[in-house]
């Protein structure tokens, strides 16, 4: 069908490292999503400022320009305190930071924001009965949180989340523009040498709409079980 | 359309959504200067009746006939549609309705609202739309609220200007399906008031309507419908003040 | 004008980074940036109006294809969608011989085209969505009064729509603004482009990245505020008084 040139195992590594970049960027946005939902409904009011302006802040900043200001100022941080290591205390030790890293850093940072928002919208939609019943029956917090709040919340959060996630997915790309080794910078690589574009992005276009459409099917099982209960069906 | 007697005329009209069949044969003849009221159960179908008049409703079965001129009609793979949109278009500027929930447009202004229709389908010039509008809102007690938009508007208003609307059509029958059901009590009296103004100047009128007082003072005829049929119709006096079906008895007994 | 340019020079003096000459750079991609943003936005939009009426068309050979367009656009990356344009257009044989080639050789216009065709799919879903979300009573009034289909569509169906997308209209003009950034990927020297030069030349990247940041982040604003009034103005109508 496809000659790839050779390229071939490369590309599929590349999906490889795009799909782990994906999860694990996922896994921190979602951590820092609940984080700053919680400091944005906290009634301390520093922890409202702090949470207010770091979403403003990200939101208003291109994706790509603070992948750079943390991938190559992130290193340039790393350098200075292993120079004063080694100046101070005569320990050579030096860490490169890797696109890996720096990629998953911003792009958790980066969807935190938006899924804090996310999941702030969803719990202020629980009716707080049920939270108030759950307290009436002598449940911890904790408990409440994990058996009430956290699955009725659930429900209103999953539409965002999705949509966050079909976002973040394609936000991956651009961590091959400082260096990661993902699908799409393999098959710009290959493009350039082998001067047959479509050859190798259009695979990697239909990658992409293959995973998101997996995930848009994964979603909807997951939100008739977080219905249960609910609605008509 | 030639100018008759009868601008509207139904015969045999049948509707099914689904396994139910909603209206199983309903006729109306509505005479210049007609005010008919429909009345009935929730479930009677006098609505759809109603709607089926100027063809928001398709029925399955039955020909309407404006000023005599007949709706044709051609079967489909969804069921049978008007033949030609054009004629149903025409027919529809002839008929002018107020909707339950008064549907203003709510993009635009009362006054733009009042002359919508008339400038861009009737043609109408629109310095000569506005001044119409003017004085329509006027007689519906509204001339300060032209330029408000629809959401600043209480309801009764609302339903005031869509029927200032209405009028700006030049309608040769106007259609009202429940006007006064979705508004406060305190807000039904000066609606019922305007549409007694209109009946009494000589309007043809067909209302779906649940205020009985309306029915016996206005209406030249009651039809009362039930599971989709007429069950009793004639002159108000007959039908509201003497029924014969233990149904309609029933329906008019005081609730309390 | 004497006084303001050595007021400058001496604000600028002892700055080894932000010399008149990068500053230069910063301003040359901002005006890159506009355009290639601005240009693409408008040309989108004028693409998403037909292309939205179609897709909530009930014929499903004039839906079909749309939504496979929007679906495609939406659901890859736009990098990818650059690369594709950009490549497909340098590597395209026999078109170094055509009078073309002055004009597409530039990585202006394929990365015109990529974020035209892009903003063009987000906003045909977004004007849909706000077609189907017409009130259904506005509609049965407009054809009640005798409107035909495409009197209702331009009287009555998309004045009320294009409102009713506002909000989520300026959310994309926001995210095309920042997706603009990867202009720079296909040697453009828009805003980000500078400063990457910037950082490149001087390996400072805080200050060339964290001043581009606050440009955009200005920016952002500036368009948020815009709309923020826009909305006021042609929503005014649906709040109460």
């Amino acid at each position: 069908m496809f000659d790839l040139h050779g390229y071939g195992p490369r590309l599929l590594e590349g999906a490889g490292v795009t799909i782990q970049l994906a999860i694990l960027s996922l896994a921190l946005a979602i951590v820092l999503g609940l984080l700053t939902a919680s400091a944005k409904m906290s009634r301390n009011w520093l922890l409202h400022k702090v949470a207010t302006l770091y979403t403003t802040l990200i939101r208003g900043v291109p994706d790509l320009v603070l992948m750079m200001l943390l991938f190559f100022g992130g290193q340039m941080v790393l350098n200075l305190a292993t120079d004063a290591l080694y100046d101070r205390f005569g320990v050579d030790w030096y860490v490169n930071l890797n696109a890996f890293a720096a990629g998953a850093l911003t792009i958790g940072f980066i969807f935190g924001a938006y899924m804090g928002e996310t999941f702030r919208g969803a719990f202020m939609a629980v009716d707080h009965g049920q939270i108030e019943a759950g307290k009436a029956y002598g449940m911890s917090n904790w408990l409440v949180f994990r058996r009430i709040r956290f699955p009725l919340m659930m429900r209103h959060a999953l539409p965002g989340l999705s949509n966050n996630w079909m976002v973040l997915l394609k936000t991956t790309a651009l961590v091959s523009v400082i260096g990661l080794s993902d699908m799409v910078r393999i098959a710009a690589e290959a493009s350039r040498a082998t001067h047959e574009p479509f050859t190798f992005l259009l695979p990697v276009a239909a990658i992409y709409l293959l995973i998101a459409s997996v995930s848009e099917w994964f979603f909807a099982r997951l939100q008739k079980r977080y219905d249960v209960g609910f609605g008509e069906h | 359309m030639a100018d008759t007697p009868i601008p509207l005329e139904v015969r045999n009209i049948k509707k099914r959504f689904g396994d139910t069949e909603v209206l199983k044969g309903l006729s109306l003849k509505a005479r210049k200067g007609d005010v008919i009221t429909l009345i009935g159960a929730s479930g009677s179908g006098k609505s759809t009746f109603l709607r089926c008049m100027n063809l928001l409703e398709q029925p399955d079965e039955g020909d309407l006939l404006v000023h005599g001129e007949e709706i044709r009609f051609k079967q489909t793979r969804h069921g049978r549609e008007p033949a030609d949109w054009k004629q149903v278009v025409r027919m529809r500027a002839k008929l002018s309705m107020v909707f339950q929930s008064f549907n203003l447009w709510a993009h635009m202004t009362l006054l733009e609202n009042v002359i919508e229709a008339p400038v861009h389908v009737l043609g109408k010039p629109k310095k000569e739309a506005i001044e119409q509008a003017r004085a329509l809102l006027e007689r519906v007690g509204l001339s300060a609220r032209a330029d408000a938009y629809p959401a600043q508007m209480s309801g009764g208003q609302q339903q005031r200007g869509a029927i200032a609307r209405a009028l700006a059509m030049d309608p040769e029958v106007m259609l009202f399906d429940e006007p006064t059901s979705a508004l406060d009590p305190e807000l039904v009296g000066d609606v019922l008031k305007v549409m007694r103004d209109l009946a009494a100047e000589g309007r043809t009128m067909v209302v779906v309507t649940h205020e009985m007082s309306f029915a016996r003072d206005v209406s030249s005829q009651v039809i009362y419908l039930h599971q989709g049929l007429v069950e009793e119709v004639g002159p108000p006096a007959e039908v509201l003040g003497n029924p014969q079906s233990p149904r309609l008895k029933q329906f008019l007994a005081p609730k309390y | 004008m004497d006084n303001l340019t050595t007021w400058f020079n001496d604000l600028l003096a002892g700055n080894v980074i932000f010399t008149p000459q990068t500053l230069g750079y910063y301003w040359t991609g901002l005006v890159t940036t506009s355009q290639l943003v601005f240009l693409s936005l408008v040309i989108g939009l004028v693409l998403a109006i037909p292309l939205a009426i179609g897709r909530s068309s009930r014929h499903r050979w004039i839906s079909l294809p749309i939504y496979a367009y929007t679906y495609v656009f939406r659901g890859t990356p736009l990098l990818i969608q650059l690369y594709i344009i950009y490549y497909g257009v340098v590597f395209f044989d026999g078109i170094q011989q055509t009078f073309l080639w002055p004009i597409l050789r530039e990585a202006f216009y394929p990365a015109l085209i990529a974020f035209t065709l892009n903003t063009a799919a987000y906003t045909t879903e977004i004007f849909r969505g706000a077609i189907k979300a017409t009130p259904r009573g506005e509609i049965e009034a407009a054809r009640a009064y005798g409107m035909s289909q495409a009197l209702m569509m331009r009287r009555i169906i998309l004045p009320s729509a294009f409102r009713r997308a506002l909000p989520a209209y300026g959310n994309e003009v926001i995210f095309m603004l920042h997706a603009s950034a990867i202009a720079s990927v296909v040697t453009l020297m828009d805003l980000t482009g500078a400063a990457r030069f910037v950082y490149a030349r001087f390996y400072a990247p805080f200050e060339a990245f964290l001043f581009v940041a606050a440009i955009y982040l200005c920016l952002t604003f500036a368009i948020l505020y815009f709309f923020r009034y826009l909305e006021k103005r042609l929503l005014a109508h649906l709040k109460p008084a």
